[in-house]
This record gives C-alpha cells, sequence and structure tokens, in this order.
C-alpha cells in the first residue's frame, strides 16, 4: 500500500515542479498546490499506513500497540493543509492583482513593464 | 514564562491594533509600545538566560520529547532581542514613512505579526513547530510586500512567494523524512538519538533538503535571486524590517541544524558549506558593485554579508560560531539602519538613485554622520563594529587554515568598502552631476520620527565597536553552547536522557 502513495506523491512532487516553472500564473499556481499536496503526502506517509488499526491505547498498556500507524503525522499533515489552504488563498489575491494591476497573468508581461525599465 | 513573553506580546499587540485599526494614531502606538514590551522581555530573557543558563518551557506541560518545547539559549536569546529592537524602530520610522491609509489596512498588525513569528523561530526547539513559524513570518512578509502596491513590487513579489513556498515545500518533506527515520521531531532529541547512531550521517541523508530550505531563506549563493529583486520594492519601514529580520531567520536555522540534528555531518558537508559561503559573498559583494540604487546595492550587501556569517558557521570552531553570532548582531543593527538611512535620502532629494542625489554633505550633516557610522562598519572600516565582526571571522578561518575563505573575507571587505565609498561620493559629496535644472536644493527638515531610530542603531554600533569586547565574549559562550549540544540536550531532555 506504501508504495502507491509513495509513487503518488513522486508524480505530484514531479509534475508540480514542472508546472512551477511554466510561465502562466495559473499553471504556478497549480504547480504550488501539486507540491504541496505532495509534501503531504510524504508525511502523512512517514506514519506508516496500517489500516483497520484505530489510534486507540488499549487499556492496561502504555504506548500504541506495534502494529497501528502514528497518529502525529497525521496530525501535522493537517496543520500543514490549512496552512497551505491559507496560503494558496493569498496566492489567489496576489495573482488576482497582478491581474488588475499589470493587466497579464503571464510572467513575461513583468519582464515588458514599465517597472522593468524605470530600474535600468 | 520568561521565554513565551517575546511570543505572546507581539500577539497581543497585534489583535489589539486591529481592533482598533480605524484609528491610525492609537493604532501606530500599540506598535511602538508592543515592540518596546517585546525588547524589554527579550532583553531581561538574554541577561536571564545568560546568568541561569539555558531556559526550556514545555508547553501544555507535555515533557521534552512528547511535547512541544521552548528553548532559549544564548543564540536565540540574543537574536529576539536584536530583532525586537529593530522591529521597535522600525515601528517609529512608520509614524511618518507609512502613510495612514496602509496603516489601515493593517500594517502595524503585520509588523507585529511578523515579530511573532521570527521571535517563535528563534525560541522554539521543535523541528516541526519551526515550520509553523516560518509559515507565519512569510505570510506576513508576503503581504507586507505587496501592501500598497505598485507595478515594481508585483514583479518583486512573485518570485519572494513562489519561492519561498519551494522551500517551505522542501521544509516540510524534510521534516516529515526525518520524522519516520528517527521518530521523534525534538530538535535535541533528534540530536541525542543521531548522535548515539552510527553512521548519523547517512540517516540523515534527508537533512539536506531541511538545509536548502533554510538556505533559499538565508539568501545563500545558488538560491539568493529572489532577494534583490524583492526587498527594493517595498517601503522603506518594511525594506529595513526584512533586511533585519527575515534572511537571518533562514541563517539562525542553518546554525541551529548543522549543531544539532545535522552535526553527524559535519564533515560531510564542510567543504559544501565554505564553497558556497565563499560564492555568496563574492556574487553578493559583485552585484552591489554593478547597482546604481542606495536600496538595490543594499540589497546586494545582505547577500555578500550571509556569506561572511556562513562563512563562520562552516569552519565549525568556537571561534567561527561566536564570529558568526557576533557578525548577525551587528549586520542586523547597521543593515536595518542603513535602509531607514536609504529612506531619508529618498525623502530629502525624492530618489535614492546616486546618479540623482548628491551634495546631502551639506544639506544634511546628521544623516551624514548616520550614514557614515553604518555604511563604513558595513565596510570594517576599525572601530566600527563591522571591524570585530569580520576581524573574529577572519581570525577564525585563519586559525583553521582556510586559506581561501580567509582570502575572501579580506577581499570582499575591500569592495564593500568600494561600494559605500560609492554611495558616500554619489550621494554625500557633490554628486556625479549637476542637478538637470541646476536649481539650488533646499533640505527639507527630516522628521524626528525618522531620525531617532536611526540615531539610536548609529548609536548601538559606535557602542559595539568600542566596547565590542562583552558582545564578543557573550558570543562565544553563546557558541561554546553551541559547539557542545549535550548541554542543549540536557537542558531539554533533563539530566539523564
Amino acid at each position: 500500500m506504501e508504495w502507491i502513495l509513495g509513487i503518488t506523491a513522486g508524480i505530484l512532487l514531479s509534475t508540480g515542479l514542472y508546472s512551477l516553472l511554466k510561465r502562466h500564473l495559473l499553471q504556478i499556481l497549480i504547480g504550488i498546490l501539486l507540491m504541496g499536496h505532495g509534501a503531504n503526502l510524504m508525511v502523512f506517509l512517514s506514519g506508516g499506513l496500517n489500516p483497520g488499526q484505530p489510534a486507540f491505547v488499549a487499556e492496561g498498556a502504555k504506548a500504541l500497540s506495534r502494529n497501528s500507524s502514528d497518529p502525529l503525522p497525521q496530525a501535522l499533515v493537517l496543520t500543514a493543509i490549512v496552512i497551505g489552504f491559507g496560503i494558496v488563498g493569498f496566492v489567489l489575491i496576489l495573482f488576482k492583482q497582478s491581474w488588475v494591476i499589470v493587466g497579464s497573468l503571464s510572467t513575461e508581461a513583468y519582464r515588458t513593464s514599465k517597472g522593468e525599465r524605470r530600474n535600468t | 514564562m520568561k521565554v513565551i513573553l517575546p511570543i505572546i506580546i507581539p500577539l497581543i499587540g497585534a489583535l489589539l491594533s486591529i481592533a482598533l485599526v480605524h484609528k491610525p494614531m492609537v493604532s501606530r502606538w500599540i506598535g511602538v509600545l508592543a515592540s518596546l514590551a517585546t525588547l524589554m522581555a527579550s532583553a531581561i530573557l538574554m541577561v536571564s538566560v545568560d546568568t541561569q543558563g539555558i531556559h526550556v518551557l514545555h508547553s501544555g506541560g507535555w515533557q521534552a520529547p512528547f511535547g512541544i518545547s521552548l528553548v532559549a539559549d544564548r543564540l536565540g536569546a540574543v537574536m529576539v532581542a536584536v530583532s525586537s529592537l529593530v522591529a521597535f524602530c522600525a515601528s517609529i520610522y512608520a509614524f511618518k514613512d507609512i502613510p495612514n491609509q496602509l496603516v489601515k489596512k493593517h500594517f502595524i498588525a503585520l509588523v507585529l505579526f511578523l515579530l511573532m513569528g521570527v521571535n517563535g523561530a528563534y525560541l522554539t526547539g521543535d523541528l516541526f513547530n519551526l515550520y509553523v513559524w516560518f509559515e507565519v513570518l512569510l505570510s506576513a512578509s508576503f503581504v507586507l510586500l505587496v501592501l500598497g502596491s505598485g507595478h515594481q513590487q508585483f514583479k518583486g513579489s512573485l518570485k519572494y512567494v513562489v519561492l519561498n513556498l519551494l522551500g517551505s515545500t522542501l521544509f516540510l518533506i524534510g521534516a516529515g523524512l526525518l520524522y519516520s527515520k528517527v521518530g521523534t521531531l525534538n530538535m535535541a532529541d533528534l540530536a541525542f538519538k543521531l548522535s548515539s547512531h552510527e553512521q548519523s550521517d547517512l540517516v540523515n541523508s534527508s537533512g539536506i533538503l531541511l538545509l536548502l530550505a533554510f538556505g533559499l531563506k538565508a539568501g545563500v549563493f545558488p538560491l539568493f535571486f529572489w532577494l534583490p529583486s524583492s526587498y527594493p520594492t517595498a517601503p522603506y519601514t518594511v525594506s529595513a524590517l526584512f533586511a533585519g529580520l527575515l534572511t537571518k531567520v533562514g541563517i539562525y536555522a542553518i546554525i541551529r541544524s548543522m549543531t544539532l540534528f545535522l552535526s553527524g555531518a559535519q564533515d560531510d558537508l564542510q567543504t559544501l558549506l565554505i564553497t558556497v559561503a565563499l560564492l555568496t559573498m563574492v556574487l553578493g559583494v559583485l552585484g552591489a558593485v554593478a547597482q546604481g540604487h542606495i536600496r538595490q546595492i543594499l540589497s546586494f550587501h545582505i547577500i555578500s554579508q550571509v556569506g561572511y556569517i556562513l562563512a563562520g558557521v562552516a569552519l565549525f570552531t568556537v571561534a567561527g560560531l561566536a564570529g558568526a553570532i557576533f557578525y548577525l548582531v551587528h549586520h542586523i543593527i547597521v543593515k536595518s539602519n542603513l535602509f531607514f538611512i536609504a529612506g531619508m535620502i529618498e525623502r530629502q532629494r525624492g530618489s535614492d538613485d546616486l546618479y540623482k542625489t548628491g551634495r546631502l554633505r551639506k544639506m544634511a550633516p546628521v544623516l551624514s554622520v548616520l550614514f557614515f557610522i553604518s555604511g563604513f562598519s558595513l565596510a570594517g572600516l576599525p572601530l566600527l563594529s563591522g571591524f570585530w565582526a569580520k576581524l573574529a571571522v577572519l581570525k577564525a578561518g585563519l586559525e583553521e587554515g582556510a586559506w581561501l575563505l580567509s582570502a575572501g573575507v579580506v577581499l570582499v571587505g575591500i569592495i564593500t568598502l568600494l561600494s559605500m565609498l560609492k554611495i558616500w561620493i554619489g550621494s554625500f559629496w557633490e554628486g556625479s552631476r549637476p542637478s538637470p535644472t541646476g536649481d539650488p536644493i533646499k533640505a527639507t527638515p527630516l522628521p524626528l520620527s525618522m531620525v531617532l531610530p536611526s540615531i539610536l542603531l548609529g548609536a548601538i554600533t559606535l557602542g559595539l565597536g568600542l566596547v565590542g569586547g562583552d558582545l564578543y565574549s557573550y558570543s562565544i559562550r553563546a557558541a561554546e553552547d553551541l559547539i557542545e549540544p549535550m548541554t542543549i540536550i540536557q537542558a531539554v531532555l533533563g539530566e539523564s536522557p
């Protein structure tokens, strides 16, 4: 089971990186999203996958039984997902403002815009 | 309790200023008072850490490897104190630099959230918690960067946002992989478990992901190009804040990781780090020489200074680490002040273009003195703080026999002096060209709220230069704690882990 998720995480990260290198802002956004998902999946995997084993400490025992998954990475992933959600919301607004102010969603527009000339 | 105050106070201040956002003046004063209170709390923390040893707070009463521990050692405490100082000066400087319109868009709250994130990153003892603090400070910095957005600002912020998000992704993956291998996220516990393993450098191969993420945030050699394109576009207060706070968190994280959970790989990484440090220094300073705007010159100098600090770290000796810590403190104070001064130059002459300014030496003598102190301290003129900082790194390099690195330190120092002279000649002396209209330019008096923070930082720079020994011996003590990870491991995990 782990290997399927491992490969999925790899595909998500590589397609995300590919998309991140594009010139269109929306493709960059998709790249950010995919890479974020890939990273979350990898952290999720780090706790191990053991289906059908609830993360409860059995009566009398001090710790979780050996064959149950570690619940901590799942808590970490929840945190990371929430943070990622907020960041993507911000990036969306940023790109929308960029559409309003620069008038384009292509990074090429940044290169040829007025701002560049002022600098040189 | 002392440990958590530098995080709580900015949070309370930020919430208050959100509640009172419709009264800009009240909001501004909240910013000043909250950052002053943070500064005092962190100064108390620093003194108490120095006299009583490492302070640890187990949040929620959970014991060390299970709960999130806040750890204040000498390095963390001094970084918190200096960051709070910069935030305090910036919130005074903002009175005239930041218009009410931006204050009503929660500028003050964002500055305080940034300070909270930075202080949290310096004080946390948990790797995942460090990730969370990084995100807190990044989110605040993203918004600060695009606030009052112009054309140019968007261009810079795009690079900044995308690259830092990439860095955060790498950080998250690195932390996850490390957890799956070692089974803990507490940095002291990580160091302890790895140090008892025979081949900890192999166990820790994924640590390079963390190093990459921290390096990106610190702006080291192949990963620095977001910095000069984003810093010069924001308002001056924001540039100064970023210059003082942001890249330093990355460097701090490198120091922390190299001395705790990557310490097993020090030998493998030393050559890499020294090469990167040298290239960062040289390329940063060469980039600066090519620029014509004061703020761009200063931004490139941040990179070359980061190289100096990294050079100290890469030596892995007490002297090297002490030099790096001393350099960090000096650099934060001086660089923020230089951005403040650049803001005042632009206010007087309407531009920070070296070819459009000039004659400031006669028009604004106070400003000239302030620039002289900070600018030439950055270049390492004797008796100013930068001289001792560079000397400390150079001495550590020579002791270790790192000749190429030491030669780089000296050479880059000379080029830094050159580019500070360029600003001095261009803006303060006669100016390269006469003013286009030929009219006698009259100096507009500078508002006190801009001059005062600059004078404060300038005085500290002078003070560090004249009595730098105290800070240097403090840095030595901090470095001794760092080089021997058992001190911090025992403080966090208890006497017999």
